[in-house]
Parts: structure tokens; C-alpha cells; sequence
């Protein structure tokens, strides 16, 4: 892995791809084994004297605790953790119940009377329609909470998506080697290398007739080459570890070998990236929508085509930026703090 | 009535050797550097229900040796000659999946750290029946009450709800007890423990020896021993070899070597053991490290850690020679032991 800033004459996409790939590397790095405690001198130790059958008898230690226990252990008291669960689990129980929360029918057009496109295109708040309604007389409160519930299905599925393809990839590179691993890994890093909103509005752009799907797949293809690294890199970390020789000096199949023994055991920083990956999806759907690329069907509410379509009314309605807004970076935010405290709590460069 | 897994096979001592290496030589070649002899030229038998010890210092290649038997070494980066002949059959020339066939089948082998030999998101029973599911071809449900059988046999107390912990519940004694039943779970012919005590507590470490010593007795199993503790090697083994810079130095039946250590080198060792019946006498370490050591090629590697070097030791490579039941490889034998 290269520093970024030795050569000052590098493009500003392949620094950018560097640093990327660096910070996929380290969290990689999480999964690999602790290492093995350091030799004894020659000659230390033991008694040198006829050991005993008997003394093959009970056995009083300590048992140690797992890494998702220790982890777990620190992360209970850890704030940043706890508020970014909190603003994840209340988003997610509002995405699931948005249709029974929701004051009102986000589709309907209550305050239509009330829209006059020259002197106020935009109703205010009254009783019923706390955050008033929208250009089209919709109540915008209602709109806000079912919107939440498209950017958690996009979000989920385009890094499930991400993942899925990432995993693919990765465990190819990762077990067999060879030709194969450079050329999946070549084109991983040349995906790298640009920026993910580039490559996702790119990818969203090629799409014919913008849809719900198109959005998905854009931003999936955007995460599969960080998941495809990350991967790999726990494989490479798993395929040199202890547990993986004992089971191979046992005779263990090799496709039991990566699927039983190594890929479970990489999946601790998969987590964690899922966690990240979520909160940019969020916000590339977010970004996607808000210039025509996602769902055409203006109706559904969704944060980024409602942020896109307050633009015409900004000036004197800034409301209706913000509250979309907010909604996304507080989100973003919620699943970006559990994150990054997960990575902490399972990094073994700060663990204990 | 213990278990089906350690069918009695103890009076299966004999003379035609079970193991048989025969000039090992394991070269690494990292690029741009010079070819890098880890074991050089090292030959031995183990017969039979025999326990065999590999001692030397970190560095000298025991776990080179250990994993070249196994056929473990990386594909890439290393060159290997010689033979390893395992009941006539030449385990080096056999393709990976004919030797995979053999792995914890005929050989098995316990590894040094019993917590990171086991499979941290595996319950342990799984990880026994999973060996017993691969070469004795048995499903998982029938397997279990044999693991729990195995467990047992290795003094795990409670084995029926132990088999459900994962290795993280188990303390480190108990760990390097589920290997050693996850290894012998097949009643495989020779059973090679690298180190298998190193990274435990002191009282433990008597008790995994202990248990050791009572399995390869019971069954039959012929044993390699690899340690850096001629403590381990003192209560084990029936044969030693002590291993410097890659060659073989010394061997010998266990009394005889440590009773008259020929080797300086054997003889430093033993000065370095604290002993119980000799308070107050000072231990006398070897000194430098493996640093120091010369190449093979025109000379003793040890002679200059050698308490007691010649001329020749520096000129030329002194060879193994073998008298009775003892070989020797040096220039100026120690006459007068410690
Ligand atoms: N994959 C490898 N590539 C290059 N050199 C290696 C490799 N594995 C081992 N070596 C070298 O071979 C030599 C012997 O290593 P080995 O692991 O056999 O030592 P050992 O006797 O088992 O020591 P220890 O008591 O520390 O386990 C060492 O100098 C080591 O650096
Ligand atoms: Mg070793």
C-alpha cells in the first residue's frame, strides 16, 4: 500500500484511490489472528524428571471471552455508539411502521385549496400539518416519515447488493490465487480509484429510464469494489492463520476450509463496512434522486427528489430543504457513528 | 468402555521404522536474496508406538521439519528433497489431495497455541466431528456422541455440555485437550506435537504431557516431539534428536544422551536445565544466539557459541556418524560431560 502523499505527482484520482485502499486495508487487517506468544529461551522450564500419569487430572483456568464480547463490553458504555443505535433503530422502526405513524396519507393532496402559485406556493403550518404541506398540498410531515422508508429499502438493498457482488469477488481472489486474484484485484482497484458519487451518478446516468432498480444497482456497483477488498484482504489474513493450518492438517476439504473456517472469521470487518456502506448509500440515493435519477414517479416521497423539488421554492421557502436534509444527515450520521465505534471496539490496536 | 477411536494397539512395536526420513532439505528462496537451508539434510526413523523428540532452539527448524512431513509447507517461495517414506510410501510425492486423504487420517499433528489452533466461531464438538465426518464418512449426528467419548478420554470434565462451548469458553489447558482429541479422534498412526506446551502455564503443561504420554501408550501412537525443553523431551521421549542450524547434531536413547551428552552443544542445553538435586550450582547458559552461527558449508555452524572449538571446527563440516545406537556430528566431543 502506497503513501499517498510521497508522490506529489500522482493524480488526484489515484491519491484518493490510495487512501481508500488503505483504509479498506487496515480494517481488513482486524480480522487476522492474534499472533502467537513469543518463543521461550532454550532450556527454560519443565521439570526434568518422569512426569506422571496422574497428573493428567482437572484443570482450573480462566476462560478467556470472545472478541464480540469484549467488544460488546466496551461498546455498552461507549456514547457515540449508543446515539448512533439510537438514531439507527428509531429510523429503522419508523421506516417499518411509516404507514401506521404517518398523521396523514403522504399521496394526497389536503391542502391543494391552499396553494396559490404566485402569492404562496407553499402552505404553512396549521393544526393537523405541524410542518405544513408542500407544493402540492401534501402533508409534508407524513412525507418526511414515509420517505424514510425508501431510503432504508434502497439503502439495505443496494449494500446487500454491494455486498453480495463484494463477497463474490473477494472469496474468488481471496481462495484461489493466482491470475485470478490479479485480475478481479486490478479492476477492483481501478473502480477504487473513483470517486464513489462519480462512479454511482455514471452508473445511474447509463440507465435509460431512471428507476427505483436503476438507483439500486448504481449505488450497489459502487460498494461491491470496497466490499471485493476488504474480503479478500480478511481471507488473506484468515489463510495464514493457525486455525486454518490445523484444519488443514486435519484434511480438511478445501472448500470447507474457506467456507467454514475462513470466511466466518472474516466477517467482523464486513460488518463494520456494511454499517458505513449504509449511511453512503443513503446519501448517494439521496444525491441520485435529487437530479432525476432515481424513482420518476414523483408522487412516492423520497428525501432526495423532495430536497430536489424545494429548489424552486428555496428562496422563500427554505423549510423545505431543511427538513429532507436533516432527515438524511441525521441518518447518515446515526449509522456512520455505530460504525466507526464498531470499528474502534474491534480493532485490535486499541482493543485492551 | 471409553471409546472405539483408541482401539488398542499397543503391542505394535517393532523394528521396521513407520516413518522414515531420509535427507530432508528444505530451502527457502525469497526474491533477491540468497537460498536459505531451514533444514538440511536431516534423516530419522520413528518406529512403531515410538516417541521420538526434536529439540533445539527457536530457529533451528523443528516446525519446518514438522510441516514438510505434513506436506504443509506453502506451494510457493520453498524447494524440498529427500523422502519421507510413512509405511512405504513416499509422502512427497504424493499429489495434495492423496496427502490431504492422509492428513489427520494417518498423521496428525497439535500445534503450539491451542487457542488460535481452534476455529474461534466453531463450537469445539463440531470441530471434532468435523475430522470423523471427513475420513471416517460419518454424519454429524453420529458423530457427536463419539466426540463427546473423545472429549472425555482427554479429561474434559462434563464432555456432553462442553461439546456445545466455543473455544473462547474453555480455558488454554482445556483447549490443547480438544486438540489433542481432535487429532487422535481418527487413531491416526503418528501423531506430531510441535511444541503443544509452550504457551501454557507451567502446572499445565505437566498435565498435557501427562495426558500425552498416557494416549501414545494406550493406543499405540507413534509420537514426534518437538520442544525447545529437554524438561518435555526427559519424561517423553524413547529417542532424541537434537536439531542445530537445520542438521541433526546429536541422537541418542533418552538415557544415554542425557547421562553422557556428547554434542557441546547437547551438553550446553543441559547445563541451561535448572536442576532439583544440584542447589546452589550456577546455570550456565550457552552463550550467543543463533546469530552467530556459521554456514554449514566449510564449517561447524556452533563453533563459534562452542564452549570447546578446534582448528577443523572452523575449516571443515563435520558429518553425522553413527556408532551403536548413537550418531554424532562434531570435530571435538565433550569427554567429560557438565
Ligand atoms: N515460510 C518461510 N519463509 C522463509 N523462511 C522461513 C519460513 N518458515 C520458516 N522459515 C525460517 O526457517 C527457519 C526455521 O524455522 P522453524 O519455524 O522451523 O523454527 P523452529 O525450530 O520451529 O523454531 P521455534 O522454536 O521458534 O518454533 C527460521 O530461521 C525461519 O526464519
Ligand atoms: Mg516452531
Amino acid at each position: 500500500m502506497s503513501n499517498s502523499d510521497e508522490n506529489p505527482k500522482k493524480s488526484l484520482f489515484s491519491r484518493y484511490g490510495d487512501r481508500r485502499k488503505a483504509r479498506i486495508d487496515e480494517l481488513a487487517a482486524m480480522s487476522a489472528p492474534r499472533t502467537a506468544p513469543a518463543p521461550v529461551p532454550v532450556g527454560a522450564g519443565g521439570p526434568a524428571e518422569d512426569l506422571t500419569v496422574h497428573e493428567s487430572g482437572t484443570i482450573e483456568e480462566k476462560p478467556g471471552v470472545s472478541l464480540w464480547q469484549s467488544a460488546w463490553h466496551r461498546l455498552r458504555r461507549n456514547p457515540v455508539f449508543l446515539l448512533g443505535l439510537t438514531i439507527t433503530v428509531v429510523f429503522i422502526l419508523v421506516a417499518i411502521f411509516a404507514p401506521w405513524i404517518a398523521p396523514k396519507d403522504p399521496l394526497q393532496g389536503y391542502l391543494i385549496d391552499k396553494v396559490r402559485p404566485q402569492s404562496n406556493p407553499i402552505p404553512g403550518p396549521e393544526p393537523g400539518f405541524p410542518l405544513g404541506a408542500d407544493h402540492l398540498g401534501r402533508d409534508l410531515m407524513s412525507r418526511l416519515i414515509a420517505g424514510s422508508r425508501q431510503t432504508l429499502i434502497v439503502g439495505v438493498l443496494a449494500t446487500l447488493g454491494g455486498f453480495a457482488g463484494g463477497l463474490l469477488l473477494g472469496t474468488l481472489a481471496g481462495a484461489f490465487g493466482g491470475w485470478v486474484d490479479s485480475l478481479v484485484m486490478r479492476a477492483v482497484d481501478v473502480m477504487l480509484s473513483i470517486p464513489s458519487l462519480v462512479l454511482a451518478l455514471s452508473i445511474g446516468a447509463l440507465a435509460a429510464r431512471p428507476s427505483q432498480w436503476t438507483l439500486i444497482i448504481a449505488i450497489a456497483v459502487v460498494q461491491v469494489p470496497i466490499f471485493a477488498r476488504l474480503l479478500r484482504g480478511s481471507m488473506l489474513a484468515q489463510r495464514s492463520s493457525d486455525h486454518v493450518l490445523a484444519a488443514q492438517a486435519l484434511g480438511i476439504r478445501r472448500s470447507a476450509i474457506v467456507t467454514r473456517h475462513m470466511l466466518p472469521n472474516a466477517m467482523g470487518p464486513v460488518i463494520v463496512q456494511a454499517t458505513l456502506a449504509l449511511a453512503v448509500s443513503i446519501i448517494d440515493a439521496a444525491s441520485l434522486s435529487f437530479i432525476g435519477l432515481g424513482n420518476p414517479d414523483q408522487r412516492i416521497p423520497e428525501w432526495g427528489a423532495m430536497l430536489g423539488q424545494s429548489q424552486r421554492f428555496i428562496y422563500d421557502n427554505p423549510h423545505l430543504a431543511y427538513y429532507p436534509a436533516i432527515c438524511i444527515i441525521i441518518v447518515a450520521l446515526g449509522f456512520t457513528l455505530m460504525g466507526e465505534s464498531l470499528r474502534e471496539a474491534l480493532d485490535p490496536k486499541t482493543r485492551r | 468402555m471409553t471409546t472405539t477411536a483408541y482401539a488398542a494397539r499397543a503391542d505394535t512395536r517393532s523394528d521396521a521404522p513407520l516413518l522414515s526420513v531420509r535427507d530432508l532439505q528444505v530451502t527457502f528462496q525469497r526474491r533477491g536474496e540468497e537460498p536459505f537451508h531451514a533444514v538440511d539434510g536431516v534423516s530419522f526413523d520413528v518406529r512403531p508406538g515410538q516417541t521420538v523428540g526434536l529439540v533445539g532452539e527457536s530457529g533451528c527448524g523443528k516446525s519446518v521439519t514438522s510441516l514438510a512431513i505434513m506436506g504443509l509447507l506453502p506451494r510457493r517461495g520453498n524447494r524440498i528433497s529427500g523422502t519421507v517414506d510413512f509405511d512405504g510410501t513416499d509422502l512427497l510425492s504424493l499429489s495434495d489431495g492423496q496427502m490431504r486423504d492422509r492428513r489427520g487420517k494417518d498423521i496428525a499433528m497439535v500445534f503450539q497455541d491451542p487457542l488460535s489452533s481452534l476455529n474461534p466461531v466453531v463450537p469445539v464438538g463440531i470441530q471434532v466431528t468435523e475430522v470423523l465426518e471427513r475420513h471416517r464418512g460419518m454424519n454429524r449426528k453420529a458423530a457427536m456422541p463419539m466426540a463427546a467419548d473423545l472429549l472425555k478420554r482427554v479429561g474434559i470434565p462434563d464432555p456432553d455440555r462442553r461439546i456445545k462451548d466455543y473455544p473462547h469458553q474453555m480455558s488454554g489447558g482445556m483447549r490443547q485437550r480438544a486438540l489433542i482429541a481432535i487429532a487422535l479422534a481418527c487413531a491416526p498412526r503418528l501423531l506430531i506435537a510441535d511444541e503443544p506446551t509452550t504457551a501454557l502455564d507451567v502446572t499445565i503443561q505437566a498435565q498435557i504431557l501427562a495426558l500425552l504420554k498416557e494416549l501414545v501408550e494406550d493406543t499405540g501412537t507413534a509420537l514426534i516431539m518437538i520442544t525447545h525443553d529437554l524438561g518435555v523431551v526427559a519424561g517423553l521421549c524413547d529417542e532424541v534428536n537434537v536439531l542445530y542450524g537445520g542438521k541433526i547434531v546429536e541422537r541418542g536413547p533418552r538415557h544415554p544422551i542425557f547421562r553422557t551428552p556428547r554434542h557441546p552443544y547437547t551438553n550446553g542445553l543441559l547445563g541451561s536445565i535448572p536442576r532439583l538435586d544440584a542447589a546452589g550450582e550456577r546455570l550456565t547458559p550457552i552463550p550467543g544466539s543463533v546469530a552467530d552461527n556459521l554456514p554449514w558449508d566449510h564449517a561447524c555452524a556452533f563453533a563459534p557459541r562452542c564452549s570447546q572449538p578446534i582448528a577443523v571446527c572452523t575449516q571443515t563440516t563435520p558429518e553425522l556418524e553413527t556408532t551403536g545406537d548413537r550418531a554424532l556430528r562434531c570435530h571435538n566431543p565433550v569427554e567429560d560431560p557438565r
